[in-house]
């Protein structure tokens, strides 16, 4: 594998320092997506900076009607935590969906945020619940914070510390995998919150996650699988490629939607 | 260079290793742990899984350094003194691998699906959860059937896994 060091700090001022320190670094989480890119040649950082033994970054913490998750979080972990479990289901769900077993408890939510993988089921959650971002530098909305394919609003060296999911009053969760990858071909987060209905999708959109803002208006309106008839996301600006057309996959996150309307609470893994 | 030191199958073991080495390739160069194969090495066919602290990985997927000070339990540590583990034993009562190469993965992760799920496991519980285990021979009806069948014996039976020291 691409020859690197490898640093582990206690503190995130530290990991911050040690970035700063080196000339081309990456933070390693769980290291599922990072150290599989780096086998590929696809990146090649000199130094790798280990978050996992910075305190205070793991575990699942409730604050009022915010359900804070750690950045390196395990997905195993956050899909067992009772807390998540009893408020959020869709999201415990959610991560107990993602890769395999073996990936769920290594894998860490805070490396999947800040990945932004464009297949990745995190950011539907982050993105349909509304979420924050928490790094050592500031807060950031989950609108605006995903800003292309693998790309956010992170900047070089700002590091996640959690992610603070504020407890809707349902959710739910539709997906349809790759058989292979057991990445999204595309999945739909829905969201019922006080200030409305969210709707993020992901694996489909050719600039990664995004709101479906026309599914959210009509299920303002009516809150049923009916009232999404007819209802579609723009074909221009899906993912059009070996796992399905940008029209299937229209048709897909329409599908997906309402299976996730009629299942709040629930994730729906369709075969 | 680095000095590394794990807990492997109730062994203490340390070893001078690059910073950027795989779990997978210290078990297998580095301690002569050959039983953990890589299919795949890019974290799909399961065939390294290991137990890391009591739990499934894939060791092609993990660097050393970053469980450092870690229990992990390998296929040759489920059968101490040459007495098979009972999910060993079920594999072979239920024919369940031809090639034999994913099975030490197969294992590992049966064995750890069993201990986190008390009781009778169903059979399409099993098969979701051994979705990052690939077989190219089997078919998988065989492993599944193996599995279940240990999940249904009494729990006493199927406990022994190694017991790890510190």
């Amino acid at each position: 594998m691409y020859p690197s060091t490898y640093h582990r700090p206690a503190s995130a001022a530290e990991a911050a320092a040690l970035f700063a320190a080196h000339d081309d670094a990456a933070f390693l989480s769980g290291g599922h997506t990072l150290l599989p890119t780096m086998k590929l040649g696809l990146a090649r950082p000199a130094a790798l900076i280990d978050l996992c033994a910075i305190s205070g970054l793991s575990g699942v913490s409730l604050q009022g009607q915010t359900l804070s998750i750690g950045a390196t979080t395990c997905h195993a972990d956050v899909a067992a935590a009772p807390e998540v479990l009893r408020l959020i289901p869709a999201l415990a769900g959610l991560a107990g969906s993602i890769g395999d077993r073996q990936v769920r408890h290594r894998g860490t939510i805070g490396g999947s945020v800040a990945n932004n993988d464009p297949s990745a089921d995190y950011p539907a959650a982050v993105l349909g619940l509304g979420a924050k971002v928490v790094t050592d530098r500031r807060t950031m909305a989950a609108d605006g914070y995903f800003v292309g394919l693998y790309t956010t609003a992170l900047a070089p060296g700002e590091i996640v510390l959690r992610v603070e999911f504020p407890v809707p009053q349902a959710a739910g969760y539709a997906k349809f995998r790759s058989p292979s990858s057991r990445y999204a071909v595309a999945a739909v987060f829905v969201a019922r919150t006080a200030q409305g209905v969210r709707v993020a999708v992901t694996g489909a959109g050719s600039q990664g996650v995004f709101r479906a803002t026309a599914f959210e208006a009509a299920l303002d309106r009516d809150f049923s699988a009916a009232a999404l008839a007819g209802v579609t996301v723009p074909e221009a600006d899906l993912v059009d490629d070996l796992n399905g057309s940008a029209a299937y996959r229209a048709n897909l996150v329409a599908v997906l939607a309402r299976h996730a309307v009629q299942n709040m609470g629930r994730v729906v893994l369709l075969k | 260079m680095t000095t590394l030191a794990l807990t492997v199958n109730g062994l203490s073991v340390e070893r001078d290793v690059p910073d950027n080495t795989l779990l997978v390739t210290y078990l297998r160069e580095s301690l002569g742990l050959t039983g953990t194969h890589v299919g795949c090495d890019t974290t799909q066919c399961g065939a390294c899984t290991v137990r890391l602290n009591g739990q499934a990985v894939k060791s092609c997927t993990v660097l050393v350094a970053q469980v450092q000070g870690a229990a992990v339990t390998t296929i040759e540590g489920l059968a101490p003194g040459g007495r098979l583990h009972p999910v060993q034993q079920a594999f072979k009562e239920q024919h369940a691998l031809q090639c034999g190469f994913c099975t030490p993965g197969m294992v590992m992760a049966a064995v750890d699906l069993i201990e986190h799920h008390p009781g009778p496991l169903a059979p399409e519980f099993v098969r979701s959860e051994l979705e990052g285990n690939l077989c190219r021979c089997t078919g998988y009806h065989n492993i599944v059937k193996a599995i279940v069948m240990v999940s249904a014996a009494p729990r006493q039976a199927a406990a022994p896994t190694v017991a790890l020291a510190g």
